[in-house]
């Protein structure tokens, strides 16, 4: 039985902590992530959880209270954002270096200077070589679902990675929409309980975590963290197919809307994919053979589907929500043309658009002007200008 | 010593066996090896208070050798001898 609250993706990501009932969260405040938090306080001063909820003075320390947690061996959770994203930078790279399947709720913000609150993808895109496993969510129902289903990636005895499960600032994080609830004992039987690998409060087995290790093991010890990447890669597939017994819903690496016959495509993360499946089926009814690809995983970044996908398709358009600054375009851009060069036989004009930096709207006119030029493209078989930005005065 | 595989290690730079950091030779990094004159020597044990790597044997009270493993030659037991019975050698 599942009932339909009107939730918030902030208030999907709590309720979905609710019913994990974690033993820890540490976690600091911060637009537009903030009501993740604050709703997850109020759970845990309700009797809600057994929780213990860690209030820490910034996110570099609820980062590291995580770490601490995890290594102790309590399930561990956390959720943050933008500038807090960025002030936890070196103990994200402690939480994966130990492996420790810590989960966190990423509510996507631009990141400083200038200030601004609202959502882009820039924190998330910066995090992407930390060794966290990144899932980024179309809207409320999915984080609610990518946020039990993460507990089930993280803890695998074979993977034993941290996962971020990412939504959009404000427009999915303070959007109320009717979201599915699964009930609570269900849950926790989906989830079952945490059995943690070398906890530290295991006295009777001690263990050392974060002893320097130099020329002769470093290496060794990342060669296993790309490796427990590459398992990830692929043990998702089990991860989806026992939600899918569980719930019901079908998840995949990709999500591919109207792609059997498409000659033109938009590869996009996030909310904006919403949009994007609107603007398809308005351009479908014109006649112009456009689909959608829907990136859910980017780490591990999934190029075998995503060249499947692609592979007879006439043009591509890849929408970036954050620029790499790399004077060559957006990171996803740069993963998906590396996909496509290296498992395809033939070059796909592929053009790249970087759009809603800092909140700025993505409307229906400008996917509808990607769709076109895309078509363009497809048409003379020759990519106008490789890096576009939609939606800015330039 | 042989180097292990990435299949062959704990994962995560973990230590999983407590107190092996006595399997690690530290005698490796010594340049000058503490030489004990035992004739001379009072064992008054000021040496085996100060080895900062508890390398200085006793028995019986008594100073009996150097845990040549584990000495990484630093010379305070030299420094500290009041009788001037332990000289520092190349090796």
């Amino acid at each position: 039985m599942t009932k339909i609250l009107p939730l918030t993706g902030d208030h999907a990501a709590a309720e979905s902590m609710r019913q994990i009932n974690p033993d820890v969260v540490a976690a600091y405040p911060i637009t537009p992530q903030t009501e993740i938090v604050m709703s997850f306080s109020q759970m845990a001063a309700n009797g809600l959880v057994d929780t213990e909820l860690i209030p820490v003075e910034s996110e570099h320390s609820a980062m590291s209270a995580c770490v601490g947690s995890s290594a102790a061996g309590a399930r561990t959770m956390t959720a943050t954002s933008s500038q807090g994203l960025a002030l936890m930078w070196e103990i994200l790279y402690v939480a994966s270096g130990l492996r420790l399947p810590i989960v966190m709720h990423t509510v996507n913000r631009a990141l400083s200077a200038p200030i601004n609150i609202h959502g882009d993808h820039s924190d998330g895109m910066g995090a992407r070589d930390s060794g966290w496993i990144q899932i980024y969510c179309e809207n409320g129902q999915e984080v609610y679902e990518m946020g039990l289903m993460a507990i089930r990636l993280a803890e695998h005895s074979d993977i034993l990675l941290p996962v971020m499960v990412c939504q959009d600032g404000f427009i999915t994080s303070h959007a109320i929409e009717g979201v599915s609830i699964l009930e609570d004992a269900d849950v926790k039987k989906y989830v079952g309980s945490y059995v943690p690998k070398d906890p530290l409060l295991d006295i009777s087995h001690p263990v050392t975590y974060g002893p320097i290790d130099l020329q002769d093991y470093y290496f060794e010890h990342r060669y296993q963290q790309a490796e427990a990447m590459r398992t990830a890669k692929k043990k998702l597939p089990e991860i989806f197919a026992e939600f899918n017994k569980f719930s019901g819903k079908k998840y995949d690496f990709i999500e591919k809307y109207k792609m059997d016959d498409a000659e033109v495509a938009v590869l996009a993360l996030s909310s904006t994919c919403g949009t994007t499946r609107y603007v398809v089926d308005e351009m479908r009814e014109k006649g112009i053979k456009v689909g959608m690809i829907k990136l859910t995983v980017f780490r591990p970044f999934p190029m075998e589907e995503i060249a499947a996908a692609c592979k007879n398709l006439k043009a591509l358009a890849v929408l970036d929500r954050a620029d790499s600054c790399a004077a060559q375009g957006g990171p996803v851009f740069n993963d998906v043309c590396t996909a496509n060069y290296t498992l395809l036989d033939k070059k796909i004009p592929t053009l790249n658009y970087i759009y809603g930096l800092g909140g700025r709207d993505i409307d229906e006119a400008q996917i509808r002007n990607i769709i076109n030029e895309t078509v363009e493209a497809a048409k003379t078989g020759k990519v106008k200008k490789l890096i576009n930005y939609s939606g800015v005065r330039i | 010593m042989e180097l292990k595989n990435s299949r062959e290690i704990p994962i995560g730079g973990k230590i999983t066996k407590a107190g092996n950091a006595e399997e690690y030779n530290t005698g490796d990094w010594r340049t000058f090896k503490p030489v004990i004159d035992h004739g001379k020597c009072t064992n008054c044990l000021f040496c085996w208070m100060y080895c900062p790597d508890s390398s200085i044997l006793v028995k019986d009270g008594k100073v009996t050798d150097v845990d040549y493993k584990h000495c990484k030659g630093c010379g305070i037991c030299a420094e500290v001898c009041p009788r001037k019975c332990i000289k520092m050698e190349k090796g």
